[in-house]
């Protein structure tokens, strides 16, 4: 009876401390909007208003998108305490392949389309299996596995298609890569359509996201992370994990790589390795997912994407030209990290 | 005579403790977890800022508002964990951050010199150019003492220094301890031990709940007194009362010619349903290491496992875990528990599949209803299930690392040092789950360093001596002198 007692009041206690807990996570989150409100409306009138326009908010989903997608894999992989430097040269190496593999498919429509993106997907997974292979075989870092697959998969890339972009000879992708949403009714509604590909992001996103907080699969990628050996002990598959997440990445990079070919109409051998690679390191990093493995979230990547991707569009809507653009850009992500880093030290003191 | 007193009236977790250490004397600090020992140490070393009360060296006031501040005034402190470079060897260790210099270069061969005059001094003998990786705990430990001394600490405190020493290396610990009081370093000695006080300490503080309860001397202060000072209350009996072993209990673990060169060399032993069985022993003798082959942390080279008379062939954690076995190991910060998820988490971490739904989802309200109910039955000290585990004390997080041994049904426990560095209360309390778990009928091998652990805990004894077993004592015949005399090869 006295036991029952125990209980009763501990889990009180309990429930309160949640109750509480809970109530200032969204204090935060309410207080962070109405922050970013007040900057936006400020950024919206430099611009002379045209920031807030339906059709710009769009143009920066889109133009996230490629970036944003790269970087949920990429989640993966650095709540491992892992890194994957190999995703732009794979969005090259899928972009091209998958057009070669378009091109020979004697069939045309749906089935086409659907085949090119397995294709895609399937030589994603693969490299991201090679990628984890001695990562997971012979504890070696993947900052170099990934370094070399990134080297092999743009010369492979350029190998296959001779140097020159491969020009899709099938029109069916077109409405991936240019096509809107539903957008005969957005049109007579006189709003701006949303683009697919902005479709294709939120659905991986809110995908990934139920992987990583809803499944074992995505409790056991924090286990890991937090701490391996534990997580051995406790009997979780490390080496299995480890491979999956590598190859979530790769997948993602194929998924990437699908969406620009749609975009250009051809798989070119330079179509990410510029900073899509860097971009997408910094949307994680900037989202709040630790460098150090076991914190960090898919919200918080999309986040980060959509921070760089306003960037941009707000230094282009205020006419800063491109150089200037990276070097804020750097100032801004480094200034996120300390900013975040010195909001946890706060925290851990009070 | 160099006089120290010191004062900090702080906030809660130190409530206006003064202390007093004087020179050449070893002053021990004793305290449950949570008493504000480690506080109190760390603005001693300049790791904290005090929010009140003041320093005073040889009488005179002094700041410490960074380590090195610390260091200067002749502090040196020695961690549970040490400040050694794993890849560095002892010499290099020794004189870290004040190299000899020759020039622009690092002068060796007098850093050799220094580094050994020291050592001399101590009378420490230590393999001076093999990475400290590899030295045994013990060797790091004097590496430690050395720097400290090399830099003329006048101060010197050690944090548990015998939490993982076997009675042979406490011996020369101790030792070295007396030579440094007699170069009339004043010492202040914290430990969970509080049997080995008499032994070396002139002097007790106990600390409650951020004060200074009573300071004694070690011949008037009985550990009886010690223990109530601490709680605040006597205890009782220290260790549960066994249950009996019942006459046709099944044999639940056997273990034949283990092996897994060279901690483990040839074991065997069995345990029966509702039986603890205590092994002692050296450290290195290969306890840990026989834990970890049946557990398949580490894969063994041969021999056999049998659970419950079937045979058992593990090629990983999960698959022992999924035979009944349940491995409580004895490094929980680094590999029991993942300090960064929370109390729910880590509880349900290794039977994740029982709180999967259909939708291969993990049901969040299930996971947080087992929780609660462990929170509640091991009295885990947290305000919710949502606490990071990192926040809790030492006896409350090996609790969660039980609790989540619990939610399986094993029915092998393999404790390797449930205890260390809990405070007493912690302690007899898991003592009592252990007990508690063996009258259901688990089988329960316990490795433990301290003594009357083994004695007051186990049915019966092994005693472990390179990788073998070098005797078997019950319960009734077993005393401290035949175990050591067993474990350090003294014996007959």
């Amino acid at each position: 009876m006295a036991e029952e007692q125990v209980k009763t009041v501990l889990t009180e206690a309990a429930e309160a401390a949640h109750v509480k807990q809970a109530r200032l996570y969204w204090l935060r989150i309410v207080l962070a909007a109405l922050g970013l409100l007040v900057v936006v409306v400020l950024v919206n009138r430099a611009a002379g208003g045209s920031f807030l326009e339906p059709s710009n908010l769009i143009r920066v989903l889109r133009q996230i998108t490629y970036e944003a997608i790269l970087a949920f894999g990429q989640t993966f992989v650095i709540i491992t305490a892992g890194i994957d430097l190999s995703v732009g040269s794979l969005v090259s190496l899928t972009g091209v392949a998958m057009a070669l593999f378009a091109n020979a498919m004697p069939f045309h429509g749906f089935a086409l389309i659907v085949a090119t993106l397995l294709f895609g997907i399937v030589v994603g997974a693969a490299a991201g299996f090679i990628n984890a292979v001695p990562v997971v075989r012979l504890n070696l870092p993947p900052f170099i596995t990934t370094l070399a697959m990134m080297l092999m998969a743009v010369g492979l890339s350029y190998k296959l298609c001779h140097g020159r972009p491969v020009a899709l000879a099938s029109g069916d992708f077109t409405n991936i890569g240019y096509g809107l949403f539903l957008g005969s009714v957005f049109t007579k509604l006189h709003l701006p359509g949303i683009p697919i590909v902005v479709i294709w992001m939120v659905v991986i996103a809110i995908v990934t996201s139920v992987l990583l907080t809803r499944t074992r699969f995505g409790r056991y990628v924090f286990a890991l992370g937090g701490n391996e050996e534990a997580a051995r002990l406790a009997g979780i598959p490390v080496a299995r994990i480890k491979t999956l997440v590598y190859v979530i990445s790769g997948v993602c990079a194929g998924i990437t790589g699908f969406l620009l070919m749609a975009n250009f109409s051809s798989g070119s051998p330079n179509t990410a390795t510029g900073d899509e690679l860097l971009e997408s390191i910094a949307a994680v990093v900037v989202g709040g997912t630790s460098l150090m493995g076991g914190r960090g979230s898919i919200v918080g990547t999309f986040f980060g994407a959509l921070l760089i991707g306003v960037l941009y569009n707000v230094m282009n809507l205020l006419g800063i030209e491109s150089y200037t653009q990276k070097i804020v850009l750097g100032a801004v992500i480094l200034l996120a990290v300390v900013l975040d880093e010195l909001r946890k030290r706060y925290l851990a003191r009070a | 005579m160099r006089d120290i007193g010191k004062s900090f009236p702080g906030v809660r977790a130190l409530d206006g403790v003064t202390l007093a250490l004087f020179a050449g004397e070893v002053l021990a600090l004793v305290g449950e977890n949570g008493a504000g020992k480690s506080t109190l140490m760390k603005i001693l070393a300049g790791a904290q800022p005090a929010d009140q009360g003041e320093i005073l060296i040889d009488g005179q006031h002094v700041r410490i508002d960074n380590p090195k501040a610390a260091e200067n005034l002749g502090i040196g402190m020695i961690y549970q964990e040490f400040n050694l470079v794993p890849a560095l060897d002892a010499i290099e260790n020794i004189t870290l951050g004040d190299e000899p210099q020759n020039g622009v270069f690092l002068d060796r061969r007098k850093a050799v010199e220094e580094a050994s005059a020291v050592l001399a001094e101590l009378g420490i003998t230590l393999p001076l150019d093999v990475e400290v990786a590899r030295l045994s705990v013990a060797q790091q430990q004097m590496v430690e003492i050395a720097k400290e001394l090399r830099r003329h600490a006048r101060i010197i405190v050690m944090d548990e220094p015998t939490a993982s020493l076997t009675e042979n290396e406490i011996e020369r610990l101790f030792s070295i301890i007396k030579k440094l009081k007699a170069g009339g370093v004043g010492i202040i000695y914290i430990s969970h031990r509080l049997e080995e006080l008499p032994r070396i300490a002139d002097r007790i503080t106990v600390l409650r709940d951020g004060r200074a309860i009573e300071t004694r001397k070690v011949a008037d202060f009985p550990p009886d007194d010690v223990i109530r000072a601490m709680v605040g209350r006597a205890l009782e009996a220290h260790f549960p009362e066994l249950p009996p072993i019942a006459i046709d209990a099944p044999i639940v673990l056997a273990v034949r010619d283990l092996l897994r060169p060279p901690a483990v060399n040839g074991i065997s032993f069995e345990v029966r349903a509702g039986e603890i069985l205590g092994i002692a022993g050296l450290v290195g003798a290969g306890r840990t290491e026989t834990l970890r082959s049946i557990a398949a942390a580490d894969l063994p080279q041969g021999g056999e496992i049998e659970i419950l008379g079937r045979r058992l062939r593990a090629r990983s954690p999960a698959d022992s875990i999924e035979a009944g076995v349940a491995f409580i190991t004895e490094d929980r910060k680094a590999q029991g528990l993942i300090l960064g998820m929370t109390v729910r988490e880590n509880i349900t971490l290794a039977h994740l599949d029982q709180f999967v739904n259909r939708e291969l989802l993990i049901d969040r309200a299930k996971e947080t209803t087992v929780a609660s109910k462990f929170i509640a039955e091991l009295r885990i000290r947290t305000p919710s299930g949502e606490q990071l585990v990192r926040n809790l004390s030492g006896g409350t997080q090996q609790k969660v690392v039980l609790a989540k041994w619990l939610v399986g049904k094993a029915s092998v426990f393999l404790f390797d040092e449930p205890t260390r560095g809990i405070d007493v209360g912690s302690k007899s309390e898991i003592y009592h789950l252990i007990v508690e778990l063996a009258r259901q009928g688990a089988a329960i091998v316990m490795v433990s360093s301290e003594l009357p652990e083994v004695l007051g805990m186990a049915h019966r004894i092994l005693v472990i001596r390179e990788g073998r077993v070098a005797a078997a004592f019950s319960r009734e015949d077993a005393t401290p002198d035949k175990i050591i005399a067993v474990a350090t090869g003294t014996a007959a």
